[in-house]
């Protein structure tokens, strides 16, 4: 168990400089994501085509592995279907707390594997992940807010 | 404060103190164990930890009903604790200390018990800027239920809570005021003495959570006048579980009980039931006699220190983390009051509390990152979140300085 295995360059240059950080006006979907553990809170918006997510943004205040997993998680799905996106949740889900996960095809995804060695830090990781899935599978534009405890 | 005066002058020896520790020796991530998280638990002397275990091995029965020989031994050593928490707070009386969960429950009690049947819509009940969730929300559920109204005094921008503004606060309608002590995510001392006369002169009852006061201040009841004084046991060195509320026993005598069930009862009937006297009538069913005789050990340690020495330790401790810390450039201290208990809560300008934790964690430094059960007063400072190192007096000024060592790496980690 090494910091060095959590904070990974990639998580370190995605907390110093996210990525989709910011408003989305107009949001098709807009979602509150709060962890009242650590405090970590964000708000996830997000402009769909169809099935598709066309752009995605958000805003927030975390620590550098909650904003980190956001700004890499916006990055992965824009662009993506709404299946393709809940799959890709599944597969993180499995990378942050599976020890067996495989991490090929993750890309900078690969990054959060760290997570699952700091048992505390996992729901860190997962809570804009769980925001994202209350954005898709939500219909209407205003889902519940998320809580990840 | 002069430092180096106060560390050459003990006669308190730290080392030895920290033998009596046995969790002291452990190593966290292979690297010995900076336990500087006192604020949230303490950890427990070997007299405590002996005390609950002959308990378990020997003596454990029920207490207040058999008459065989388990049971009047475990009620003896239940109520020999009772007597030693007499002696700590100096209650007038034994009647006065009734053992309940902690701090939390203690508070609970006196909303439901004392405020609630008293008070009518118009009421207000006081409170301070800088209290723990477990001084708020007590009162705001006893004011849902009343119609009364919950008034806040301010605190200013080092975390100080200035007498003449909650005094100003102070009227006719309010029926009780309620205030920490010491606040946990501050360490603030507030001036309850002056409050609490302030509070007497105009008929409004007290109520003190001394959570955090009880194991850095010597705390006498009478000499303070409040009404209420509630501490848990496990920031006492005692276990979890047990705490106590003291109560003046002239109030306590006029509150009904606040849970029914056995040991709380004289006689049942269907038609009607005559409540125990105090403090029974406050402590319905099986207690947590081994908490209770844990507390009881935990105070008996603590008179066999130099409590002098040990709250000049802690004050030198206190002083040296404020200038070890306080010197790290990006890192702010959140709670510069003039009188402060021996805690430094604080923000690293780039460094999330929460990645802080971890990273100190790692050198086997044990602090807390969060709101501290304190969201009004992360709020008043627009924080989300510090950290804090709460000392006691088995710490050293060589843990202050891994701290210090353990934040700078955190720094050039993430600059």
């Amino acid at each position: 168990m090494e910091l060095t295995d959590l904070y990974r360059d990639v998580i370190l240059d995605h907390n110093r400089h996210p990525r989709n950080f910011g408003a989305l006006e107009p949001a098709d979907a807009s979602v509150e994501g709060f962890n009242p553990l650590c405090v970590d809170r964000l708000t996830l918006r997000l402009q769909m085509a169809g099935e598709r997510i066309t752009d995605i943004r958000f805003e927030g205040q975390g620590c550098a592995i909650s904003t980190a997993s956001a700004s890499l998680m916006t990055e992965a799905v824009k662009g993506q279907t709404r299946t393709d996106a809940l799959a890709l949740f599944d597969r993180v889900h499995q990378l942050l707390t599976d020890d067996a996960a495989p991490n090929d095809e993750l890309g900078k995804l690969a990054a959060l594997s760290g997570v699952r060695e700091f048992p505390a830090r996992v729901k860190c990781a997962s809570l804009c992940w769980h925001t994202l899935v209350s954005a898709l599978k939500t219909p209407d534009a205003a889902p519940p807010a998320v809580c990840t405890e | 404060m002069n430092n180096t005066a106060l560390k050459t002058d003990l006669r308190f020896d730290v080392a030895e103190v920290r033998r009596e520790f046995p969790i002291l020796a452990r190593t966290v991530h292979g690297k010995p164990l900076t336990y500087l998280d006192n604020g949230a638990s303490s950890q427990r002397p070997r007299a405590v930890i002996d005390a609950v275990d002959d308990y378990e091995r020997r003596h454990h029965s029920n207490i207040h009903r058999g008459v065989h020989a388990l049971s009047q031994e475990a009620t003896q050593l239940y109520e020999t604790a009772r007597d030693r928490v007499k002696g700590f707070l100096n209650a007038r009386s034994r009647s006065e200390v009734l053992f309940v969960r902690g701090t939390t429950e203690a508070i609970n009690l006196v909303a439901q018990s004392y405020a609630r049947p008293r008070l009518v819509p118009g009421d207000e009940i006081l409170i301070t800027y800088l209290e723990h969730h477990a001084n708020i929300v007590p009162w705001q559920i006893v004011c849902e239920q009343t119609g009364a109204t919950l008034v806040v005094a301010p605190m200013d921008r080092h975390g100080e809570v200035h007498a003449e503004a909650v005094e100003a606060l102070m009227t006719e309608r309010t029926k009780l005021f309620a205030c920490a002590h010491v606040s946990n995510a501050l360490g603030t001392v507030l001036p309850v003495r002056r409050l609490i006369r302030a509070a007497k002169s105009r008929g409004i009852a007290t109520l003190i959570d001394g959570a955090q006061a009880v194991p850095h201040l010597n705390v006498d009841v009478q000499e303070l006048g409040c009404d209420f004084y509630a501490f848990s046991g496990h920031k006492l060195f005692a276990p979890t579980g047990i705490g106590v509320l003291y109560g003046r026993e002239a109030v306590l005598e006029r509150m009904p009980p606040w849970q029914g069930g056995g040991d709380m009862i004289l006689a049942v009937t269907f038609a009607k039931t005559t409540y125990n006297s105090l403090p029974y009538k406050f402590e319905a069913g099986t207690p947590n006699i081994s908490g209770a005789i844990g507390l009881g050990a935990a105070i008996d340690y603590l008179s066999g220190l130099d409590l002098v020495g040990a709250h000049a330790h802690e004050h030198a401790l206190l002083a040296h983390a404020t200038q070890a810390l306080g010197g790290i450039e990006g890192l702010s201290i959140i709670g510069t009051a003039a009188d402060k208990a021996s805690l430094v809560s604080f923000v690293v300008a780039g460094v999330h509390a929460h990645d802080l934790g971890t990273i100190l964690d790692e050198d086997g430094i044990a602090i807390r990152t969060g709101h501290h059960c304190a969201m009004p007063v992360m709020d008043f400072f627009r924080l989300p979140a510090t950290a804090r190192a709460s000392f006691a007096f088995y710490n050293t000024f060589e843990e202050i300085d891994r701290l210090r060592a353990a934040i700078l790496r955190a720094q050039s980690l993430f600059a």
